[in-house]
């Protein structure tokens, strides 16, 4: 049965940090093909287009037939245990830290025989499902885990480096204010968080979900408005040594054109909350998340975004928050290069449409914010990074790898 | 033209008057800060900034020699002066901006009409017709172009929440009944009304018969508002001067403002 974790104990105050240290880093463009695969938690390898094998690790030609046409496909995640040996010694830094480590071969039905990172209650000659995960470095590996999912196997030490299942985590909800919020709050706290943080700007602005999270165990309210510097340095100043995962649910959305709506201000409030906000969180939390990655069992681990679908693709009834959820978009995957530098994922998860207020006209398919809390808590609990959310939004994703152009002229109807 | 052999001895005697204490500066400004709260209006129309401070540099490598910031806020945050193009009512007077109004007319007689009890019964608590008179009766007679300050010792709440004082029927500040402000321009010839809360008129005053009277007849009428001021407490009921110069923006319709009170010891 996997170890289950310690209840979190407060740190000792008179010991040292471990300082981060992040496992092999390089991989080759071919083998990017898996990252991106896992950053959407699809299990998905080179199959070539002539003889159909399946190939790993990837390459550029057919390792049966050397034809270069390999593409990425879905395959079966299911094989069979060959081998398994405890790491009991590495001269990589990050494995020292964190040694035994278990590894082992796994022959997956798809063909290949694969070196997979296995979960403890792996069994040899067992069945194991395989799935692509995201280390540290920011890099796909492959782990293994028995079939039939086992008792508690969520505690496994080698899952919590690669995803960030809430559970016994500390985590921070930027704002509080909306029903999203309280959405997040209240599944963090089912999923078993030890401490939900939450946001609050603005406190003479009264707010029904703000009140239902202070109802809310294990939850504290805190002052912090991002369009403040000094608000989030100050409270970065409390509890950022505090924070395992920090989920930026900034939002303020108005509808509205370009040209037929010229309005500087409500645009300028949209990127001081969607964009500057997210440089000061990054400025201010950024420092002290990197610092803690590898705190020991409850060190820091996570940033997560909500972004709206329309990051990818301007909606131009939304023309101006989506440009700002675009501008969002492009300071991420900076902060995803900064963060990973010290053993923090980024995340950013994608919703279409949400049923609430300031959509109130948008016309449905629309999200309720508890199934997007639920689908954000999920994706956290797999290590996804890319986390598509609905219908819309992943109709968005498809329709923009297959043909960019097409969407563009299609999204307004 | 000057002559030159005639001293200024009103102005030297003021200045003077005000080095030994004679006469004493009392700064009427709430402090600009990003806590400053901003009066809330329906999310759905045009929103005022609240005030925020970015450094350009601070002895560093970013100006090694200096320490400064851009700032960012609306018109109306904080203490501030309301112009009448501020409301439609206003909007076609002459000299009705920020850049147009007549200096003189920045510096000015302050009566102060304390109602401090009243607003701490009654958060909705409207100075009447009534209530002036009886004010006037021991404190004589509102000057011609008198400012007329209310003081209500609002601007000593404690958090923005109590300041605002919203529920879910809006804000609840005390402020001038509506027949006040007609009564006070030709009865009295103010040039202006002002407060300790967020804005000039009531809380509740959307929902008058004539909405927003302070606004809608002050300005109409080509008169000012002077919202958010502080230490009314120190200020006689009457002989104040005060000095309430706004920005000289262009088509502004206010801006913060540093109100100085002169009192004689």
């Amino acid at each position: 049965m996997t170890t289950p974790l310690s209840k979190p104990k407060r740190k000792d105050p008179t010991k040292r940090t471990r300082i981060p240290s992040l496992p092999p880093g390089k991989r080759s463009r071919e083998a990017h093909g898996l990252t991106a695969m896992a950053a959407v938690g699809r299990f998905a390898l080179q199959v070539c287009n002539e003889c159909q094998k399946v190939q790993y690790p990837p390459r550029q030609i057919c390792s049966n037939c050397l034809n270069d046409k390999l593409f990425w496909r879905d395959v079966n995640n299911g094989g069979k245990l060959l081998a398994e040996t405890k790491l009991q010694h590495s001269n990589d830094t990050y494995f020292r830290d964190r040694i035994p480590w278990r590894l082992g071969i796994v022959i997956a039905d798809a063909g290949p025989s694969i070196v997979a990172h296995l979960g403890e209650d792996c069994i040899r000659d067992q069945r194991v499902r395989m799935s692509l995960s995201i280390d540290r470095a920011g890099n796909a590996v492959i782990t293994a885990r028995p079939e039939k999912p086992t008792q508690l196997e969520e505690d496994d030490v080698q899952l919590r480096e690669m995803a960030f299942n809430p559970k016994d985590r500390r985590v921070l909800i930027v704002d509080g204010k909306t029903e999203l919020g309280l959405r997040i709050a209240e599944n963090m706290v089912a999923a078993g968080a030890r401490d939900v943080f939450v946001g609050s700007a603005e406190p003479w602005r009264s707010s029904s979900y703000l009140d239902k999270i202070n109802d809310l165990e294990r939850t504290s309210i805190y002052s912090l408005d991002v369009t403040d510097t000094e608000s989030v340095k100050e409270l970065a100043s409390m509890i950022g040594d505090k924070v395992e995962i920090l989920v930026n649910n900034s939002y303020h959305l108005r509808m509205g054109g370009l040209v037929d709506k010229f309005d500087i201000n409500t645009a300028h409030d949209e990127m001081e909350i969607h964009y500057h906000g997210l440089m000061r969180l990054a400025a201010f939390f950024g420092p002290i998340m990197k610092l803690r990655s590898a705190d020991g069992p409850h060190g820091a681990s996570a940033w997560l975004n909500v972004l709206s679908a329309y990051a990818l693709i301007n909606n131009p009834d939304l023309a101006t928050y989506s440009a700002s959820q675009a501008a969002a978009l492009s300071l991420s995957q900076c902060l995803r290069s900064e963060m990973a530098a010290g053993g923090i994922r980024v995340l950013n998860a994608f919703t279409g449409p949400i049923e609430d207020e300031w959509q109130q006209i948008a016309p449905p398919p629309k999200l309720i914010p508890d199934t997007v809390a639920k689908r954000i808590i999920k994706g956290l609990q797999d290590g996804k990074e890319d986390i598509i959310i609905g219908a819309v939004a992943e109709e968005i994703c498809a329709r923009i790898a297959e043909n960019a152009k097409e969407i563009e002229r299609t999204i307004k109807l | 033209m000057h002559n030159e052999n005639k001293k200024p001895t009103q102005l030297l005697e003021l200045v003077t008057a005000i080095t030994r204490g004679n006469i004493k500066v009392i700064d009427l400004t709430m402090t600009l800060d990003r806590k400053v709260p901003t009066i809330v209006l329906p999310p759905e129309l045009g929103q005022s900034w609240p005030f925020r401070m970015e450094e350009i540099s601070k002895y560093n490598e970013k100006g090694p020699a200096t320490y400064w910031n851009n700032f960012s806020c609306g018109e109306h945050t904080g203490t501030h002066f309301d112009a009448p193009i501020h409301w439609i009512s206003g909007k076609d007077l002459p000299n009705n901006s920020t850049d147009t109004i007549e200096p003189e007319k920045f510096i000015a007689h302050a009566c102060v009409v304390d109602c401090c009890r009243e607003a701490e019964k009654n958060p909705d608590y409207l100075l009447t017709i009534d209530d002036v008179c009886s004010w006037e009766k021991t404190y004589g007679k509102i000057p011609p172009r008198s400012w007329l300050l209310m003081r209500t010792d609002w601007s000593m709440k404690k958090t923005p929440e109590e300041y605002l004082n919203l529920d879910d029927e809006g804000a609840h500040t005390p402020g001038p009944h509506e027949e006040l402000i007609p009564w006070l321009i030709d009865e009295r010839d103010v040039i202006g009304f002002g407060c300790e809360d967020v804005g000039t008129d009531a809380g509740q005053a959307s929902n008058f018969k004539t909405p927003m009277p302070c606004h809608h007849l002050m300005h109409g009428r080509g008169r000012f508002g002077l919202p958010a001021l502080t230490n009314l407490d120190k200020l006689p009921a009457q002989g104040t001067v005060i000095i309430t110069p706004p920005l000289k923006i262009r088509q502004g319709s206010g801006s913060p403002v540093r109100v100085l009170a002169l009192i004689e010891e």
